[in-house]
């Protein structure tokens, strides 16, 4: 009897097993129309943008929601959104824009004033409408606070009439147009966030040209194309579907078997394996980013002017660039990447030149050179594919003109808290912008606001000369003037030289051949309305 | 039993937890993370508290079935959790069923054969089975199976462009239920390659431990008489041997089936499954404590029981074991 049982169990096993062999082969049914599947590192965390700062939660965001004004395709430049005209008062305090009567959300609701006055309260009231536990981080993060607090620049925001709104600022904010481009300032249907306003985020409804259809958390989250867009003939795609897949060569395996279209981040050393294969296509993202080394200033001996400059003429910049980055980055010379307007291509670089290096150290009184301890990250980073390894390179050269390095290298949160607290001597760090104002990285990583510890500015680079100049700019709102400041901090920066600014990295991406009209973006996600299959 | 280790597990994992250095508030905002920022960030979070409250608070929430809420997505864990876990049970268990299949036959066929050139083959087998690193025998099966011969997806549990409702979270069983058999042929095809992955290990060492199991009983003396009496070899094997050499064979399945739970972190990364053990993963990278310390109490508890059931599997298998009489 038992004998018979096991028996049948393994036969029952063996057809499971057929059936499995058999299911091989055939294709799936797929849905109708053009569906896009876009591999990526990781899932989105929450789909309300004005609650996360991370890439991939924008990436899918973006493609429901939509800003007041967008930056421009390829730049950073701001053009118009779901405002068509505005315009900044003499004092620079008030802003009045003029919005699209044309725009519908996705659940048949009107955009209008109404609607921007709505998502600006919400943000700046913070525990708006029940959402106790959430915090729109990057609301305060760009515009110093929230309602209540002392640096909060927005003093109110109101719909003068069906079509306009005027936001009246506590002083002028140089960089509010640039801000307002960012994805997290994006607006959302007032009835679907009063709807449910704790499971917003779940079911984000918008504006933009696709839909939220659903999400399988870690898996993928499907987007239906809006056939209502406000721009006529667009979306060009019927559906988009966003899948994570952790490991990189394994996102390179389903590009290659075809099982996704395009996906983010590509390794460097695969790239040249993309290029070479006719049925894939390699896009670079114009770089909004910069991998710096920074000297901890108030440590001896990096408050020597020279020293620091010597550094900076000790470090290959090119070799780097072709060891670690597979020539995927641009050298750095100033600590804002070229894609930025205000970049300031006349500062010269301090050129790779060892005995140049050697003469600062003598004028410095280091001619026997020193000790120091150099932290390297532990992770990639996207402006730093491998921290230990460039640390190492930079290592060998600096022992040429006498300078002895121990790299330390702790655990990611750690290495934060460290460079924070300035318990470093050296240090590899970089940013990654998020406005596309100068301001974003001037001001943020070397003003000596930010030296307060937690440090931003992790180099303790106190000037006042550099001080005067970013606070004029943040209150300057002609951005020609503003040009002008930031050009001449980026050559006091480059004299000072509280870094060594090291490369702008333009991460790589994958595509099959046959997707059409995909941009990457420096801001890192972008709008896939124009993005066609054709096959 | 249940209730000590379970103490034990909580308390272990939310002070190691919170000895990792770094907060969630600094991982949640990252390079950007301003002095203010950060500080509102913790006092809302409650991080401030010292740290016996916070367990505190958590063992009370947690009496009350409140497994806390994730501070990433801000969903209750207890909610979350279902897909995550579904989704490893499913894998753990495919991988188990070829597992047991596999190693088990293979054992007893190195035993009933021993020294023979099979038995050797099997052996190296079994060897290399249990030497190979799960990442580098994942990749290359994607690299074999699913690039250059293209007969399985390399990724995921489904092709996202099927348009499927789970209610289970078993894509089998939903699949079975709405009489949905391209879903089920799909499903099974994104099985085979992470199943066949997760499986080789406890293979290899069920196939190792049935051999040696085996090798004990065939030279039992009721097998001896049983062969003199004429029964038939496969009879001998499956049905009087095999039952006999079933003990340790059954620790070690419990043993494996549990460590399939929660090790199955490099699989799961490699083939993009989103199982319990990613889940748990980008959790501690995002030092998500709730999420931590509820999931990793959630594993154990499956462990524990898993092991309860193997050990009510001895009393069924050998009458000689019985619970409470002594």
């Amino acid at each position: 009897m038992k004998f018979r049982k096991s028996a049948f169990l393994i036969i029952g096993l063996l057809f499971v097993l057929s059936t499995v062999l058999a299911g091989c082969g055939g294709n799936s049914a797929g849905g109708q129309g053009k569906t896009l599947i876009y591999g990526r590192g990781a899932d989105s965390p929450k789909l309300d943008p004005a609650l996360v700062t991370d890439g991939e939660s924008f990436r899918v965001t973006g493609n429901i929601m939509e800003t007041l004004v967008q930056y421009e395709k390829d730049s950073m430049n701001v053009t118009e959104g779901l405002a068509t005209e505005w315009k900044n008062s003499e004092d620079g305090k008030k802003w009045t824009f003029k919005l699209r009567d044309d725009v519908k959300f996705h659940d048949g609701t009107k955009f209008n004033a109404e609607a921007v006055v709505f998502n600006f309260q919400r943000w700046m009231n913070r525990e708006h409408l029940g959402s106790k536990k959430d915090d729109f981080i990057y609301y305060g993060s760009m515009f110093g606070g929230y309602k209540g607090d002392k640096g909060h620049v927005i003093e109110s925001v109101k719909a003068v009439d069906e079509y306009t709104v005027e936001f009246t600022l506590k002083k002028p904010q140089g960089p509010f147009l640039q801000n307002l481009a960012m994805s997290p300032f994006a607006i959302a249907s007032p009835k679907a966030v009063k709807k449910d306003p704790s499971k917003f985020a779940e079911h984000p409804v918008g504006t933009g040209p696709f839909k939220f259809k659903s999400w399988k958390k870690n898996d993928s989250i499907t987007l239906e194309k809006n056939n209502d867009y406000w721009k006529k003939g667009l979306p060009k795609l019927d559906r988009v579907i966003f899948k994570s897949i952790p490991d990189n060569s394994a996102r390179l395996t389903a590009l290659q078997s075809g099982d996704i279209d395009v996906m983010d981040g590509l390794n460097p050393d695969d790239a040249k394996r993309v290029e070479k294969n006719k049925q894939l296509q390699l896009y670079k993202r114009p770089p909004n980013n910069v991998g710096y080394l920074a000297f901890n200033m108030e440590k001896k001996p990096f408050h020597k002017k020279k020293v620091r400059q010597a550094i900076n003429h000790a470090v290959n910049k090119k070799g780097l660039i072709k060891s670690f980055y597979a020539n995927l980055a641009e050298p750095a010379k100033n600590p804002m990447p070229p894609s930025l307007w205000g970049y300031n291509d006349k500062v010269e670089e301090y050129e790779y030149d060892l005995d140049k290096a050697k003469k600062l150290l003598k004028e410095a009184g280091y001619e026997d050179g020193f000790e120091v301890e150099f932290y390297a990250m532990p992770e990639p980073r996207p402006y730093m594919p491998d921290g230990r390894k460039i640390a190492e390179y930079i290592q060998a050269d600096l022992k040429k003109i006498g300078i002895k390095t121990k790299i330390v290298s702790p655990e990611w949160q750690s290495y934060l808290e460290d460079t924070q607290e300035g318990k470093h001597e050296m240090a590899l760090l970089g940013w990654t912008g998020d406005n596309g104002d100068p301001d974003n990285f001037l001001y943020v990583l070397l003003d000596k606001d930010n030296t307060k510890i937690p440090a931003q500015n992790i180099s303790f680079y106190k000037s006042d000369k550099l001080h005067d100049i970013l606070i004029e700019a943040q209150k300057e709102t002609d951005q020609s003037k503003r040009t002008e400041y930031y050009q001449k901090a980026q050559e006091i920066i480059h004299e000072d030289a509280p870094w060594v600014p090291l490369v702008y990295a333009t991460p790589p991406l994958a595509g099959q051949s046959y997707v059409k009209g995909y941009v990457p973006h420096p801001k890192g996600t972008e709008s896939l309305a124009e993005v066609d299959i054709q096959k | 039993m249940l209730i000590p280790v379970l103490i034990g597990m909580s308390v272990i994992t939310f002070f190691i937890v919170h000895a990792i250095p770094g907060s969630p508030a600094k991982a949640l905002l990252g390079e950007r993370a301003s002095p203010e920022a950060l500080h509102q960030l913790e006092e809302k979070m409650g991080l401030n508290d010292p740290l016996y409250i916070q367990y505190f608070n958590y063992i009370k929430n947690l009496l009350q079935g409140d497994l806390g809420t994730s501070i990433q997505t801000g969903q209750p864990v207890s909610e979350e959790i279902i897909p995550y876990l579904a989704a490893t049970f499913e894998l753990a268990l495919f991988a188990m069923v070829i597992a047991v299949f596999f190693g088990v036959n293979l054992g007893i066929f190195s035993a009933w054969r021993q020294n023979s050139s099979v038995d050797y083959l099997s052996m190296v087998i079994a060897l290399i089975g249990v030497s190979m690193p799960v990442f580098w025998l994942g990749l290359m099966e994607q690299w074999i199976f699913a690039q250059e011969l293209a007969w399985f997806p390399s990724s995921g549990r489904l092709d996202s462009r099927l348009f499927f409702e789970p209610v289970t979270h078993f894509y089998f069983l939903d699949a079975l239920i709405q009489g949905d058999f391209v879903v089920l042929q799909d499903a099974l095809k994104h099985m085979v390659l992470p199943a066949v992955a997760l499986g080789t290990i406890p293979m290899a060492i069920i196939a190792r431990m049935t051999r040696s199991s085996m090798l004990e009983v065939l030279r039992s003396d009721y097998i001896r008489t049983a062969r003199a009496k004429g029964v038939g070899e496969l009879l001998i094997i499956y049905k009087h041997a095999l039952k006999n050499a079933l003990i340790p064979i059954v620790t070690v399945f419990g043993l494996q089936m549990g460590l399939l739970l929660g090790g199955a972190i490099l699989t799961e990364t490699i083939f993009s499954w989103p199982g319990v053990g990613r889940y748990l993963y980008d959790a501690i990278h995002a030092r998500d404590y709730a999420v931590v310390q509820s999931g990793i109490l959630v594993v154990a508890t499956i462990f524990v029981l898993i092991n309860l059931i193997v050990d009510l599997l001895y009393a069924w298998i050998d009458p000689r074991i019985q619970y409470g009489k002594e």
